[in-house]
């Protein structure tokens, strides 16, 4: 029946909260990753080599498909059968790198068709080199319109990492789940888990729109 | 054992599992749409109360994971009195999570119908139900579809994690043959497979041929 | 602030009450007053144009009598009162559902047209007459042909608004308007979203509903020629205000106030 034990609370939160910690770093690893990974993505589905484009287009697509729990066991099992050894953390790292870059191309991918024609026209005009017009004239353009995306999926990523703890990755589930088979309690630690949950990415997608709004102000979109 | 062994002696499995998968999905499809119609249109009441209740309903769901709901639900919901079996814990909490993303797609659907419709549908003294269900909703309907499509192959892929409270569907199956096999990559690799096959050239299409037909509905086509 | 109502007859009687009948009344928006005191009477059959600078409060004037509800004052239809309704012999407020109901009797047009997009020509005058008044789909069918006839788009009953010029598009909303026979029809700048050279598909209708039809109708216009040549009086509102109404020859050949003068003049110059 339902009865809280406070102690059992205060007894387990520390462990909890440093497990936060370890999420969040999860988190973030993984979304720097799926930033870096998701561009390389999006700049190779526009390459001079059409081949190169649908197949790397095929891939995104694939990535996009599948569920993120399934690429995690596919990555954290295969690597190993043919001889290359990871840990849980690493291959967590990499299947959520993988599959947000995957998301993250699809933003830029838009962000990048959404600056107009002319610039890119004005780039080759001045004969400007390739990197330059990426990153002084149409990036800084595209920005403002992949942020919404970004931040969106920032959240997503946090929400994700309890995947982990089907591999090992002693995150927050995992934890929660450790300790619950520990002391055949699974009340206190499963809401607790929830709670902070709550806590964190609630304020998180609020904390975003508002930069949203803000960064609109700031640049003068409509 | 090549690929197609593999296949033989271990697709029944899979099949089944898949079978598993499908279900989950579609009676989750069913569910989701009816709590995000209601959750949808409980936020665009005036009344603080209801109005309350949904956003309440939409921020908890959206807030958390799918996989703590799961656990949740299926460990900690039978210490407070509620016993669920498993395959309908994975339909409800689905549809739950789903449907709380699915509540703000069909407010904001709503809202996009200008405001013009509502005018033009009052100037003809349409009682207020009859101005929703015959010209507004079909307008609404006609601007949800892309993104309600896309949360729909969310949720198709969300259905793996009943696989996680013990539910046999394709991604359980895929790891009981793993942990039989160690053939990782043909038992990982097959699921993938199958995950993209209904994904991509099953539920997608199907969505493109409700959007072809409701713009056509539109005059548009 | 709540108005003392029981200066408002409950109803208006006699042989020549007016068919509209706007007393005192006001209409703001957040803290702008838009609408102040106005009174104005329309007699059955007449054809009023309302036309004045934006802001002015002219297209408020239709929208109180057919969409929104008013601040202050009483606003009376064929000797009843529509913003208000009777209880234990006193006036009170009018629910939705009264005024809803009362305002079957009016029919608009808008200057964005409004058609319903998801249904054809046929279907967007047949929609108020099946689900409303409770005709057949028979019936219903047989009275929007003939107006679709009327205003000569017959040929696009089977369209979607989508496929329809604006000019085509206007006259189906009208039609669809007349459908629900209505006492009285308001017109919203409905020239105002056209082309230069459809507009007169759209004035010619209407000219024929004066001509043929008794109906008592309110036009918001920026088409001064078109006012003069089809209205029986000519309202100048000016900052929520009717600042001066007459004949058309009166109002608009020889103005008396120095804002009339004003309006007239720019309008004049612009053309």
């Amino acid at each position: 029946m339902f009865d809280w034990k406070w102690d059992f609370f205060w007894e387990v939160l520390p462990r909890l909260l440093s497990a936060t910690v370890n999420t969040l770093i999860a988190a973030g690893v993984g979304y720097v990753i799926a930033l870096v990974l998701g561009l390389i993505l999006t700049l190779a589905q526009r390459t001079t080599f059409n081949i190169l484009n649908m197949i790397v287009r095929e891939f995104v697509e694939f990535i996009r498909s599948t569920p993120l729990i399934l690429q995690i066991f596919f990555i954290f099992y295969v690597g190993p059968q043919f001889g290359i050894k990871m840990s849980p953390w690493t291959a967590g790292m990499v299947a959520i790198g993988l599959h947000y870059a995957a998301y993250l191309s699809e933003v830029y991918r838009g962000a990048l068709d959404s600056v107009p024609k002319g610039q890119w026209e004005a780039c080759s005009a001045l004969s400007m080199k390739t990197h330059d017009t990426y990153f002084r004239i149409i990036i800084p353009q595209a920005l403002p319109s992949a942020l919404a995306g970004m931040g969106n999926y920032l959240v997503g990523i946090f929400k994700d990492t309890p995947m982990l703890s089907v591999i090992g990755v002693a995150e927050l589930m995992h934890t929660a789940n450790a300790i619950g088979s520990e002391n055949y309690r699974f009340l206190e630690p499963l809401t607790m888990v929830g709670v902070i949950f709550l806590l964190i990415s609630i304020p998180a997608a609020g904390f975003i729109r508002v930069f949203e709004g803000w960064l609109h102000k700031k640049l003068g979109m409509k | 054992m090549s690929y197609w062994q593999f296949l033989s002696e271990y697709g029944p499995r899979f099949l089944e599992g898949t079978l598993v998968t499908l279900l989950q999905f579609i009676f989750a499809v069913f569910l989701t749409i009816a709590l995000a119609l209601v959750a949808g249109f409980m936020k665009l009441s005036n009344n603080l109360f209801v109005k309350g209740v949904s956003v309440t309903y939409i921020e908890l769901f959206r807030g958390t994971s799918l996989l703590v709901q799961l656990y949740w639900i299926f460990f900690v919901l039978p210490l407070l009195g509620i016993t669920l079996e498993k395959f309908t814990a994975g339909i409800i909490t689905l549809s739950l999570c789903l449907g709380a993303y699915g509540a703000e797609l069909v407010r904001g659907a709503i809202q996009s119908v200008p405001k013009e419709q509502w005018e033009a549908a009052y100037s003809l003294s349409l009682s207020p139900i009859k101005r929703m269900w015959r010209i507004i909703l079909p307008q609404a309907l006609a601007n949800i579809l892309p993104a309600w499509g896309n949360l729909m192959i969310e949720l198709f892929k969300a259905t793996a994690l009943v696989s996680l409270i013990s539910v046999a569907d394709l991604m359980f199956e895929a790891r009981q043959v793993n942990s039989i096999t160690y053939m990782s990559a043909q038992a990982f690799g097959t699921a993938l497979i199958i995950y993209y096959i209904i994904a991509r050239f099953i539920i997608t299409p199907v969505i493109r041929w409700l959007e072809f037909i409701t713009m056509r509905k539109m005059g548009r086509g | 602030m709540m108005e003392d109502l029981s200066q408002y007859p409950l109803e208006l009687k006699g042989p020549n009450i007016p068919m509209v009948s706007f007393m005192n009344v006001s209409k703001g928006y957040d803290s702008l007053t838009v609408l102040e005191n106005l009174n104005l009477n329309i007699d059955k059959g007449e054809m009023v144009s309302i036309i004045g600078p934006s802001g002015s409060g002219k297209t408020t004037v239709l929208r109180m009598l057919m969409l929104e509800k008013i601040d202050k004052g009483v606003i009376y239809l064929d000797g009843k009162p529509i913003t208000h309704m009777e209880k234990d012999g006193l006036l009170i407020p009018a629910t939705d559902k009264y005024l809803l109901n009362a305002r079957t009797q009016i029919g608009m047009c808008f200057q964005h047209f409004n058609l319903f997009p998801h249904m054809t020509a046929l279907q967007n005058c047949m929609e108020g007459l099946v689900q409303v008044l409770g005709m057949s789909k028979n019936d219903a069918k047989n009275r929007s042909e003939e107006l679709l006839e009327m205003v000569g788009v017959i040929d696009k009953k089977d369209q979607h608004p989508s496929r329809l010029s604006g000019g085509q598009q206007q006259r189906v909303a009208i039609a669809r308007a007349l459908a629900m026979r209505p006492k009285v029809m308001l017109f919203d700048e409905v020239t105002s979203a056209l082309d230069p050279e459809v507009i007169g598909e759209v004035t010619s209708v209407i000219k024929k509903l004066v001509a043929e039809y008794n109906l008592t109708m309110m036009m918001v216009t920026h088409q001064m020629g078109f006012a003069k040549d089809i209205s029986d009086r000519v309202c100048f509102f000016f900052d929520g205000k009717i600042e001066e109404q007459g004949i058309p020859s009166d109002l608009f050949g020889n103005p008396q106030h120095e804002r009339t003068k004003q309006f007239l003049s720019a309008i004049k110059s612009a053309v």
